[in-house]
């Protein structure tokens, strides 16, 4: 089956399986969000907990994301991800101690003797929701703005600037997303909340916070999505495989691709639906419109970075060292290995949201903290 | 610029060029910060991988007999690995990341191969952990007892998976098979996914890591259970905990010693300099004894190299060939052997080594020089030689010698007393650990363990000695690999990412602080809930 398809085809496959994982951990990001909302939704010791153990029953979901995200990155574009990783270290090195903090964090909070007291863990959890969300925003960003790198004739990267990969946290355009995948985590962290608790105290805090949130997200969104469409992209000359600078580069792919336009129309009006849904009526809904909406606007911009003949991880500093997605995969034969075990996704999420199901059933409310066991 | 899909040159790294530039301190601080996020990380995961399985077992019984004893038993023991696992989780990502920002140019010219194993370790086994050990922890009052049960299994099950694509792809780095190097990319592509996942050292080091890791969670709880009964607490629950673990342990003990005894013939056949390493052996020969036990000392007057001398030792004779040939007749080579050549039993000096790796880097520089000029015909000449086997076994099976032209020969030979000494402290606690649990099981079945307080004693002192011997396995398959990351076709100093020291000076300080502290609470952490007894919310 996936032996017959050419290299192109492969390639393309796995762009679009890593974009998916990469919009699906966006969305996910509302455990990130949601623990920046620690101190100030809740505000009694007995409100922290049940915000805290909404989350945690979702943190490793979002984190097993993130590591498979890496890996298949790893796996299907092997030179993007030494370009990148070994290139931008210091965005991904704090992006990674952002997350080595969360892990322990849920565990460790309440348990007696835990050394460096509740107070701290809880921080931690805040500051893997600023930093892990606004970093990945950042990083993401430098996909359209570009990268100050060269690949010497050994294709080892050697990066321009010394303070290797900070200096994209300083490019507005980059700056504008990563507030805006802040602000969307936050927002999607309160309509989960929502959700999933109940408690009147927290749910109308909740729904005041959204307010709040829910316009700079959609500013932020627009400044960056207008920019998008305005400046210039990385494009490739299909037959040289020469890049160029080409005006309104993202704008014709988008018209290029109807399809991807859709998608991200549609999704900008169901993260919109669902925050209406969330300041507009006491349930819970919205998320079910926000979380999809997220992964079709996420996925739709992955696209505009790599398809239609652009390259996805650019570098501005020069330009025939850029990546795409045919100079930087993996060989045909790995490809096609890899893309065997890919059937085994859709069983994956069946069983996620199966296990996902059977926990939820039921609203977390105070007495089921005092109750249950498993408490963290 | 680039023409066509895939035409990189990447980590065409030419010696004279790349390896003069480099700074050791960058090479050294990178290995020293990758080393102690694995060794920190490895703390954790065995005792993961052992504890899940022996919890499984537990709620199977609790589920079949309704007894609530064993329900409080497996919730205790639960609650343990939970704290591990978070903790694991937190060092293990770090790793993953670490290939990338610190070994990108080995990511490069492995990533057709280990990225594979990594997506697949991401797709299959991450998601099952992660999932059931969330229905695991929360599902004692939400779903069924047999879902619940089931989500205990997965999780063990999840967990080993996890661990069989990471040993997959270290294996693929001490014994590279399955693949070919495709000049086009520069970089060793896959052609066998059976080939590497099957290859015989894949197989022992997962067989080998998994049932020492098994091991380990066992002396682990037969270690907690003999405090309880020193201190004549949870007599019941500490006595079941121990007839599990000495079963588990026993059984797992007999496999480690097995396992390991067949990854030492595999390291003496594809990786000889490790081996020799291994037993600081310098001349070798046949009808080799054993070194049981010895203390080497350096001894740098006698060679161009620096040679380990035994200030004494216990010998057992022939027992090294046997070890590895099965015969007390076979070679077993030494050091000099290898370093020097010896023409008798078939081994080829390094200094020729050199000179043909050096051929075979050569003939790929002037093979992207002809695709350069457009030179059609020396390109396709030279193209050709990379299939050609006779060609391939002369030459390209020495690439990574190349690249130590007009450096010194010591570079190649492992840190030998640090593998000497990891190897035999590995040993010779694995022969205590099989005792150990003979001993435990044995007065278990006939109900009179914790009747010597002197052998609970003994328990609770060898709890940590099999974090000893895990960690001293892991120095010995890994720096005895040096100076290589892919076996004798890239050298570390080739693999590592051009940054300033500093700036992993930094990072590794930070992480440093941040595990020790991450430690030291996980350690108050567990002797707490330790103390509480199942008993204790």
């Amino acid at each position: 089956m996936f032996g017959n398809l050419s290299l192109l085809e492969l390639q393309q496959y796995w762009y679009v399986i890593v974009s998916l994982l990469g919009s699906i951990l966006v969305f996910l990001f509302f455990v990130q969000g949601g623990q920046t909302f620690i101190f100030k939704i809740g505000k009694s010791e007995a409100e922290r907990t049940i915000i805290v153990n909404s989350l945690g029953r979702k943190w490793e979901f979002t984190f097993t994301t993130l590591v498979t995200f890496g890996g298949a990155f790893f796996a299907s574009f092997p030179l993007f991800y030494a370009t990148s990783f070994g290139g931008a270290y210091w965005v991904w090195m704090a992006i990674l101690f952002a997350f080595v903090i969360q892990a322990v964090s849920y565990e460790f909070r309440t348990k007696a003797s835990n050394f460096l007291g509740q107070r701290t863990y809880e921080n931690f959890l805040f500051i893997n929701g600023l930093l892990g969300t606004f970093l990945v925003g950042v990083a993401v960003a430098t996909f359209f703005s570009g990268s100050r790198f060269s690949l010497n004739e050994m294709n080892n990267v050697i990066w321009a600037t010394g303070a290797h990969g900070l200096e994209a946290a300083l490019n507005p355009f980059n700056l504008s997303l990563g507030l805006t995948v802040f602000f969307l985590a936050r927002v999607l962290g309160l309509l989960y909340f929502m959700k999933t608790i109940d408690n009147r105290n927290i749910i109308d805090r909740s729904r005041k916070a959204l307010k709040n949130n829910a316009l700079p997200f959609v500013v932020f969104f627009l400044i960056f999505a207008v920019w998008l469409m305005l400046r210039k992209g990385f494009a490739v000359n299909p037959n040289t495989a020469e890049v160029f600078m080409e005006p309104y580069k993202y704008l014709h792919n988008l018209l290029a691709m109807p399809a991807v336009m859709v998608m991200f129309l549609a999704g900008v009006l169901a993260v919109l639906g669902g925050i209406a849904l969330g300041l507009l009526r006491y349930g819970g809904n919205g998320i079910w419109f926000a979380g999809p909406g997220t992964i079709l606007v996420v996925f739709s911009l992955f696209m505009l970075a790599g398809f239609n003949n652009t390259a996805f991880y650019p570098s501005a500093y020069d330009l025939q060292s850029s990546l795409t997605i045919q100079n930087s995969s993996s060989s045909h034969y790995t490809l096609v290995a890899m893309s065997w075990v890919s059937l085994f996704i859709p069983f994956v999420l069946a069983y996620i949201i199966f296990a996902w199901r059977a926990l939820n059933k039921k609203k977390i409310d105070e007495k089921e903290m005092q109750e249950e066991h498993h408490v963290y | 610029m680039r023409s066509g899909p895939i035409t990189c040159w990447n980590n065409l790294l030419i010696p004279e060029q790349m390896l003069e530039s480099i700074d050791m301190s960058l090479v050294d601080w990178s290995r020293g910060q990758f080393a102690l996020t694995a060794m920190f990380h490895w703390i954790f995961v065995p005792l993961t991988l052992g504890l899940s399985f022996i919890v499984a077992f537990m709620h199977t019984i609790y589920v079949r007999t309704g007894d609530e004893e064993w329900k409080q038993t497996t919730k205790f023991w639960m609650k343990l690995f939970g704290i591990n696992f978070a903790i694991g989780v937190a060092t293990g990502i770090i790793l993953e990341f670490e290939f990338g920002t610190n070994w990108s140019n080995y990511s490069w010219f492995v990533g057709d191969i280990f990225g594979a194993p990594l997506a697949i370790e991401g797709i299959l086994a991450f998601f099952l952990e992660s999932t059931f050990i969330a229905v695991m922890f929360f599902g004692w009052n939400k779903v069924s007892k047999r879902f619940h049960l089931l989500a205990s299994w997965l999780t063990a099950f999840g967990a080993s998976l996890s661990a069989v694509w990471i040993l997959v792809a270290n294996a693929w780095m001490q014994h590279p098979v399955g693949t070919v190097f495709n000049p086009e990319t520069a970089r060793n592509e896959m052609i066998s996914f059976w080939d590497v996942i099957f290859s015989e050292v894949a197989v022992n080091k997962f067989l080998h890591t998994i049932s020492s890791s098994f091991l380990l969670a066992s002396i682990f709880v037969i270690g907690v259970s003999a405090w309880f009964l020193l201190r004549k607490r949870e007599v019941l629950f500490a006595r079941r905990s121990t007839v599990i673990a000495s079963v588990f342990g026993v059984i797992t003990a007999i496999a480690t010693i097995v396992t390991g005894d067949s990854s030492a013939r595999i390291v003496a056949r594809e990786q000889p300099m490790k081996f020799a390493a291994m037993e600081a052996l310098y001349e070798g020969q046949t009808h080799a004894p054993l070194v049981a036990i010895g203390a080497v000392r350096t001894d740098t007057s006698s060679s161009s190299y620096s040679r380990e001398d035994f200030i004494f030792k216990i010998e057992i004779p022939n027992a090294l060939s046997y070890m590895v040939f099965l015969t007390p007749s076979g070679f077993v080579p030494g050091i000099s052997d290898l370093v020097f050549g010896n023409e008798e039993e078939g081994y080829i000096s390094y200094e020729e080594r050199i000179e043909r790796g050096a051929v075979a880097i050569q003939t790929l520089k002037d093979l992207k020089k002809a695709k350069d000029r457009g030179d059609e015909q020396s390109y396709n000449t030279l193209r050709e030689k990379f299939n050609d086997p006779v060609w391939l076994d002369q030459y390209y099976q020495h690439f990574g010698f190349g690249y130590y032209k007009g450096r010194e020969l010591k570079e190649l030979i492992p840190n030998v007393k640090l593998s000497f000494y990891s190897f035999h402290v590995m040993v010779i606690l694995g022969g205590h650990f099989l005792i150990f649990t003979i001993v435990a099981l044995w007065l278990s079945l006939k109900n009179r363990w914790g009747n010597h307080r002197w052998l609970l004693w003994v328990a609770l002192l060898t709890l940590p000695m099999p974090w000893i011997a895990s960690q001293a396995g892991w120095v010995v398959a890994e720096l005895g690999r040096q100076p290589w990351v892919v076996y004798e076709l890239m050298p570390t100093i080739a693999a590592v990412t051009r940054l300033k020291p500093v700036a992993v000076q930094i990072t590794f300080w930070i992480f440093l602080l941040t595990f020790t502290l991450l430690f030291i609470a996980e350690i108050r952490i567990m002797l707490s809930q330790i103390k509480k007894g199942p008993g204790g919310k």
